[in-house]
């Protein structure tokens, strides 16, 4: 008997031995060494923005980025949205500027890696993307005509310093816009072709110097980021200060593993930058929302995209634009794959704040309902409460 | 005392049956599903016979998320490059029911049957595939290529 027994018990020892050790395969290893911060490549020139890393742009940049002088109203910014100190995003299902938009305000760490802006990616470099807002009747609601007459009266001395000088805006109206409402176009239409060039510049260089500001914007190290530079020296399982409890490992291999979250959610930015219908549920009583079959058009059509006259360098920085894909029932309520960094302290989730919280997320993704519209690309999960929970501790990790 | 053996004896028996289903579950899984039934030759015979086709990355390594150029080249079965090849470049991944995330077009001819094929990304993990429709004066012909990040 005393034999059987010491058998049994170390049998039982070696079974509880093999649940309680997180062991990570090499290849687990690998894809975790492929998400830490660690892995982030230095921010690349923007060869498009001459003033990208220009010290001067960039603090013009966040002087404007904070200024309630850059909206129609004077009392939007792109900070009341982008806020400070909620990584740049409002924690409103959509955002409220002048008046009410259809969209979740996207966070900013990390942006100026991005190739595509907005969820869409209706506008090709950080630059171009932030003129949008500043014409949008419902976000910050201006004109660019008012904007250069702006610039001179308060940031003049600065701007021609960093940009060169100002064109003449004696004659040029106080509100004209291409894109705005009717008296303002009408107004643009009175300009000459000097005048609407030089505002246009002015314009561009707002946008520039926003977007050097913006490029500063880097996500913060996490308890993720500790955990795998540990394990990247061998430690397995990372100890103390390092570690992560088991489930939250649990949850860490289901995200790269059977749930397939790392599929999309990919790199140190937790996102492949490309567009996805995953079945997200419209809102009820919004305007039809297709996402990026839509925006292929608008980009096209920016003058302020990489082929058009304001970029800087050449035209071998205009990839992305060039080989776009421009048709398929893919890109049909398709929506940029956001970074997972810090997402767990910023709900509510998707891009018109369908979800109120990670467990609903996470419960979408394994229940993986039809799209009202196109063709979702995500399967069934059939995860359990105890692997839902696990994906949402791991989440969580990223956000600490 | 015997109650308690027997007791023993018959937690050993149902942990000895759950390693037993355990193992066999294992052994009858399926394979990781991208690796099942696609190979990954960079050269190969386009679908018709018509051409050989190689398609390769110009700088050697694939890279994830970067827009990268690759070469096409084509020869005859008998060696010789096929120059004013039409070319027309389509795929995604057959397992996420997308398609490229870009559109990479033929944007050089290199000579010696060997042509620039300009704005290839590969933004995820997984299996891709291209197709390439193949036009030149020999006629025209199809070839896949199975690309694994």
């Amino acid at each position: 008997m005393n034999r059987f027994s010491r058998l049994f018990a170390l049998l039982a020892m070696a079974v509880f031995a093999g649940c309680g050790k997180p062991e990570f395969s090499d290849a687990e290893k690998k894809t975790i060494a492929s998400l830490a911060l660690s892995a982030l490549p230095p921010l690349k020139a923007d060869t498009t923005n001459r003033f990208a890393d220009v010290p001067a742009a960039a603090a013009l940049g966040a002087t404007l980025f904070f200024d309630v002088g850059m909206s129609g109203d004077g009392k939007v910014s792109c900070s009341t949205c982008h806020k400070i100190d909620r990584q740049f995003q409002d924690d409103l299902p959509r955002a409220v500027g002048v008046g009410r938009t259809n969209r979740r305000t996207m966070p900013l760490a990390g942006v100026a890696h991005d190739a595509w802006f907005f969820w869409d990616g209706r506008r090709d470099s950080l630059w171009a993307q932030a003129l949008a807002p500043l014409e949008n009747p419902l976000e910050q609601a201006g004109s660019r005509a008012a904007y250069a007459h702006y610039i001179k009266a308060r940031f003049g001395e600065r701007y021609e310093r960093i940009f060169g000088p100002l064109p003449d805006l004696s004659k040029v109206p106080a509100n004209a816009s291409p894109l705005g409402s009717d008296a303002e176009k009408a107004a643009w239409s009175t300009m000459t072709e000097a005048q609407t060039e030089g505002v246009n510049g002015v314009f561009a260089n707002i946008g520039k110097a926003i977007a050097a500001f913006e490029r500063s914007i880097a996500p913060p190290m996490t308890r993720f980021d500790r955990f795998a530079a540990a394990l990247a020296t061998g430690i397995q399982p990372p100890q103390g200060e390092d570690a992560l409890s088991p489930e939250e490992i649990r949850g860490l291999k289901l995200f790269i593993g059977k749930a397939n979250c790392a599929t999309c959610h990919t790199g140190p930015r937790f996102t492949d930058g490309s567009f996805h219908n995953t079945g997200v549920p419209p809102v009820a009583n919004l305007p039809p929302d297709r996402g990026r079959i839509d925006a292929v058009a608008q980009v096209e059509a920016d003058p302020f995209n990489c082929l058009g006259a304001f970029r800087d360098g050449d035209a071998s920085a205009c990839g992305e634009l060039r080989f776009m894909v421009k048709a398929g029932p893919e890109l049909i309520r398709a929506y940029k794959t956001p970074s997972l960094r810090g997402a767990a302290s910023r709900p509510p989730y998707m891009h018109a704040g369908q979800f109120s919280s990670l467990d609903e997320v996470v419960a979408h993704y394994s229940k993986a309902p039809a799209s009202v519209e196109g063709v979702s690309e995500i399967h069934p999960l059939q995860l359990s409460d105890r692997e839902r929970a696990a994906l949402v501790a791991f989440l969580e990790t990223l956000a600490e | 005392m015997a109650s308690l053996w027997r007791y023993v004896l018959a937690g050993l028996g149902l942990a000895a049956l759950l390693a037993g289903v355990l193992a066999a579950v294992y052994l009858t899984a399926p394979q990781a599903p991208q690796r099942a039934g696609s190979e990954i030759a960079r050269s190969k015979k386009t679908a018709n016979g018509l051409f050989v086709a190689r398609f390769e990355p110009e700088r050697g390594v694939v890279r994830q998320g970067e827009l990268q150029s690759w070469l096409l080249t084509l020869k005859t079965d008998a060696g010789t490059p096929v120059e004013g090849a039409a070319i027309a470049i389509s795929g995604g991944m057959p397992q996420h029911r997308h398609g490229l995330p870009t559109s990479p077009q033929a944007t050089d001819y290199l000579g010696d049957g060997c042509y620039r094929i300009d704005g290839v990304k590969f933004t995820m993990s997984g299996l891709w595939q291209l197709h390439f429709a193949i036009s030149a004066a020999a006629g025209s012909d199809t070839v896949v290529f199975n690309v694994l990040l």
